[in-house]
């Protein structure tokens, strides 16, 4: 198959071994990766910020570039939502609206991804530590994503999944919120990393790399004993 | 205000004139697929189960009213209840009872052989007040949620089952229901459309509060006993 | 953001108290425990989901007709003896039930919970002229007598800890001090046994009023509206508009819908329909029977067929109680009748959207409100909605420069892939101004450590692989 892959712009920049491992991953499986080059953003951004004229002048092109894509797959539940759930909803009453229903229909998170769409669970990955997982609030529920990284994982050799009670609580990163109300949004990361440490893990492992990166960012100005790790780096060891 | 009420009810109609999007729609996995009204017959599927037989509904009638810390006994017929009334006012010391015309409430509260103050054809507010128990019948015992339905024109009024700090039910066994939607059903078939009761109420427990620290404390206002005889 | 009052005051609150680590903890296991009855409760439903779909369905059908049910509701209160009243505004309400006080030369006044009536600011235009008036539900008639405003709408005292309720009964009621649950609420009830039996007039609120038949319903947990409503002469109830359900054989879902996502209990203690004052044949209850029905802007929010369905909530604060920023900005924070999810959407339809508009944007979009509301209300994506509508009207200058540069940018991998050039020269120098005031990154710096630029980012991975 031929997975037209989408890195999204902070991963692009700050985690390239998140993309790195699903291109390896996929290749592994025998796929053919497409990468464009000329995207960068899915325009959440300003879509959450309420600014949706400028949120189009990004989508626009990310509609026309993917429109002849066979999939895409994208490594964040949150900008994989921003595909599925929200660009049909950006361009209603729009003669874009088909256009975008088509990509949404086409786009995967991840994880979902290779559970759902390709049925593979056992990749082979060896990783012998204490993981707690994160359930980003977009893969989770505009995706409804829960089962799938959970079964990734428990095929993982060594890896001990331990969940935290808050598992499925917001970590207060939120996109621009967390800029506009870091009161709120670093509390809220405090109570996620609390739940965290409880279960006693080394890493918090999630499918979303803004939440992650919100989590570390709070894990090392606190020094805590924790880090964060996108799930497709760990289902890239050997 | 003749004037706003057409102002209202305008405001609502120049409101509606577009339509909004259907109930649900933004979920992503759709339940039950059901249409408006056809639901409402299927409530019953969707709430608390509630077994089949008498025997099933009686023990989870039972199992609610432990749990809501009411106190709930079966007893045949009507001398047992007569002196299982009595063991409680011993118990409890009671010196006045309130009770209202009913052949079986008013025996139980005469053979107590304390003063009973009957709330049918006005009482003193006071003296029920004074009152250590409110004995009263009911519409009925809801299985599902434990529950005692009383109206204003079963149970002796409005306040009886309210004022005095120990609410004693007193039930016969065929008043047992099983769920919520049999209870309106029953009210509807008694009294509607015409003759509703201006009361009708669902007593789940005894009076509660949870407002300080979210800690269960009984008898907030209301009774703080609520006590079930079923004959 | 351009800022509002309402919006400096919220900043300034949130900030003071996400600080406040005790408010944290006692507000979290408040709702573990309210969480846990919940669960339970609602593990006994044999189907949540359709339920809640069913309870969706009825309140689109009792809004989206409100005019015809609305009618039907007061024609069948007013043929068995009530006096409905219609009130466009808080102003009209708050005159006609201080015009029905003042007829009777009301001495003490009894009122059980009622947010229609915090919403009107009811008690200070009684209070004012003159009238007496006791809160009965316990968490009101707490906050009462501290003067403060409910800190959830279904939990009102949940803020406070029992010493600091014992101190306030021993300042106003001059008890004596208690760290018992127990005993502090035999205080409240001793008071206000004295109350029910001398008031004069009684005024509750109603969670749902039933078209068909004619009816009020009233649920609780203490008995204090069983009270209000059986002893005093007179008793009034405030409505909203939208309160409405079209038969009476949907209260057998709704009630153990709102108990059960409201306070984790398959049903409140008492679920009370009123159906007028006292009826021929029955021995007590009110000799008259006010219904007022309160619009107060629910027609604007019902005019914006998008968000319309904020019309359908129940007030259960199931939405509050999961909500992770009202369990870290507290109730009082919002400076709204309504708090928590709710609040944040109705707000702006009933008071101005760009006063208001900061509550949608304080919210991390989480979803936990939508996927908690027994009634299906799209919640948080009427935050997003708002957050669109907002700056639709008015946007914000500098934003819609910087979003526009930003889609520039994106729109041109090149100059994007620059920019992560000089942001790897930038965070070299970044430390010297780190978390500072003159940090362009302080929003994010003053709590947490900025992500790096990786040393190759992935599309120079890519580059350099092929």
């Amino acid at each position: 198959m031929k997975i037209t892959l989408f890195i999204p712009c902070f991963i692009d920049a700050c985690f390239p071994k998140v993309g790195a491992s699903a291109v390896e991953i996929f290749e592994r499986l025998g796929h053919t990766i497409e990468y464009p080059q000329e995207l960068t953003c899915c325009g959440q951004p300003a879509f959450n910020s309420g600014y949706w004229d400028e949120t189009r002048e990004v989508a626009d092109k990310v509609l026309v570039r993917l429109k002849h894509s066979e999939v895409v797959v994208i490594v964040s539940g949150s900008c994989g939502a921003m595909i599925k759930n929200f660009y049909p909803q950006l361009y209603a009453g729009t003669g874009q609206e088909a256009a975008a229903k088509a990509l949404a229909a086409k786009t995967y998170e991840f994880t979902d991804f290779l559970v759902s769409k390709l049925g593979v669970t056992d990749l082979g990955a060896r990783f012998p530590h204490r993981v707690t997982f994160h359930d980003g609030c977009h893969g989770l529920r505009e995706l409804g994503i829960k089962k799938q990284p959970r079964q990734l994982l428990a095929h993982v050799q060594g890896l001990e999944l331990i969940e935290m009670s808050e598992a499925e609580t917001c970590c207060g990163f939120g996109g621009t919120f967390s800029a506009k109300f870091p009161m709120i949004s670093s509390a809220m990361g405090e109570n996620k990393i609390g739940s965290a440490l409880e279960t006693g893990a080394e890493y918090i492992v999630s499918n979303d790399s803004s939440c992650l990166m919100h989590q570390q960012g709070l894990i090392d100005r606190q020094k805590k004993p924790l880090r964060t790790l996108h799930i497709a780096e760990i289902l890239n060891t050997r | 205000m003749n004037d706003e009420r057409e102002n209202i009810l305008g405001r609502i109609r120049e409101a509606l004139r577009l339509p909004a999007p259907v109930p649900g729609a933004h979920e992503r996995q759709s339940a039950h697929p059901v249409s408006e009204r056809e639901a409402a017959v299927h409530i019953p599927e969707w709430l608390p189960s509630v077994g089949v037989t008498f025997e099933e509904r009686i023990a989870l009638f039972q199992k609610n009213a432990a749990e809501l810390k009411a106190q709930f006994v079966l007893l045949d017929g009507a001398e047992q209840l007569a002196s299982q009334l009595r063991e409680i006012a011993a118990a409890e010391g009671w010196k006045k009872v309130a009770t209202h015309a009913n052949e079986l409430a008013e025996c139980a509260a005469n053979s107590l052989g304390l003063p009973v103050v009957r709330t049918d054809s006005g009482y003193d507010v006071h003296e029920l007040e004074s009152c250590d128990a409110g004995i009263s019948t009911c519409e009925a015992l809801v299985a599902q949620t434990g529950s005692v339905l009383v109206t204003s024109k079963s149970s002796g009024g409005r306040a009886l089952s309210i004022l005095p700090p120990h609410h004693v039910v007193i039930a016969r066994r065929e008043q047992l229901i099983a769920d919520l939607p049999a209870a309106f059903a029953l009210i509807k078939a008694k009294y509607g459309p015409e003759n509703y009761p201006s009361l009708i109420s669902f007593i789940t427990g005894p009076s509660r509060t949870g407002d300080i620290e979210r800690i269960l404390v009984l008898g907030a206002h209301g009774p703080k006993k609520l006590t079930i005889l079923c004959v | 953001m351009s800022t509002t009052p309402a919006a400096a005051e919220f900043k300034r609150d949130a900030t003071t108290l996400t600080k406040d680590l005790r408010h944290r903890s006692l507000i979290r296991t408040a709702l573990k425990k309210y969480e846990i009855a919940r669960d339970s409760k609602k593990a006994l439903f044999q189907d949540w989901q359709s339920a809640r779909q069913t309870a969706a369905e009825i309140k689109w059908d009792a809004i989206n007709h409100l005019d015809t049910h609305l009618a039907d509701f007061a024609r069948n209160l007013e043929a068995r003896g009530t006096r409905v009243h219609w009130a466009s505004n808080a102003e009209q309400a708050r005159e006609i039930i201080l015009t029905i006080v003042r007829e009777k030369k009301a001495s003490a006044i009894v009122k059980s919970k009622v947010m229609t009536g915090e919403e009107i600011h009811l008690n200070e235009a009684l209070e004012k002229e003159g009238f007496e008036v006791v809160e009965s539900d316990l968490g009101e008639f707490i906050v009462q007598l501290r003067k403060e405003p409910p800190y959830h709408f279904v939990f009102p005292a949940m803020h406070l800890t029992r010493g600091q309720i014992s101190e306030t009964f021993a300042k106003e009621l001059g008890s004596a001090p208690t760290d018992s649950p127990e005993e502090l609420t035999m205080i409240a009830r001793r008071v206000l046994r004295g109350k029910y039996v001398t008031a004069d007039i009684g005024i509750s609120g109603a969670n749902f009023g039933i078209a068909e038949t004619g009816m009020i319903s009233i649920t609780e947990n203490e008995g204090n509206a069983r009270l209000t409503c059986a002893l005093p002469k007179v008793h009034i109830a405030l409505m909203g508009i939208e309160k409405i359900l079209p038969k009476f054989e949907d209260l057998a879902l709704f009630l153990p819908m709102l108990g059960t996502a409201g306070a984790g209990q398959t049903l409140t203690g008492y679920n009370s329909m009123y159906g007028g004052p006292r009826q021929p044949g029955e021995t007590d209850g009110p000799e008259e029977f006010h219904v007022v029905l309160l619009d107060n802007k629910r027609t604007t929010l019902m005019a914006d067929p998008e968000q319309r369905d904020a019309l359908h909530c129940m007030r259960c604060g199931a939405c509050l109680n999961v909500c992770p920023i009202y369990k870290n900005v507290g109730g009082h924070t919002y400076g709204t009748t309504y708090q928590g999810p709710i609040g944040s959407v109705i707000t702006p339809h009933l008071r101005g959207l760009q006063q208001w508009k900061h509550l949608s944007f304080a919210s991390s979009l989480c979803g936990g409100c939508t996927q908690a509301c027994p009634v299906k209300i799209d919640l948080h994506h009427h935050l997003l909605q708002s957050r669109r509508n907002a700056i639709a009207q008015r946007p914000v200058w500098w934003e819609k420069i910087a979003f526009r540069a930003l889609s520039y940018l994106f729109n041109h991998a090149g100059l994007f892939s620059l920019g992560m050039k000089l942001g790897r020269i930038g965070q070299i120098f970044h430390p010297l101004v780190k978390a500072t005031r003159i940090d362009p990154a302080h929003a994010w710096t003053q709590s947490r450590e900025l992500p790096k630029v990786a040393p190759e980012t992935f599309r120079e991975w890519w580059q350099h692989r092929k």
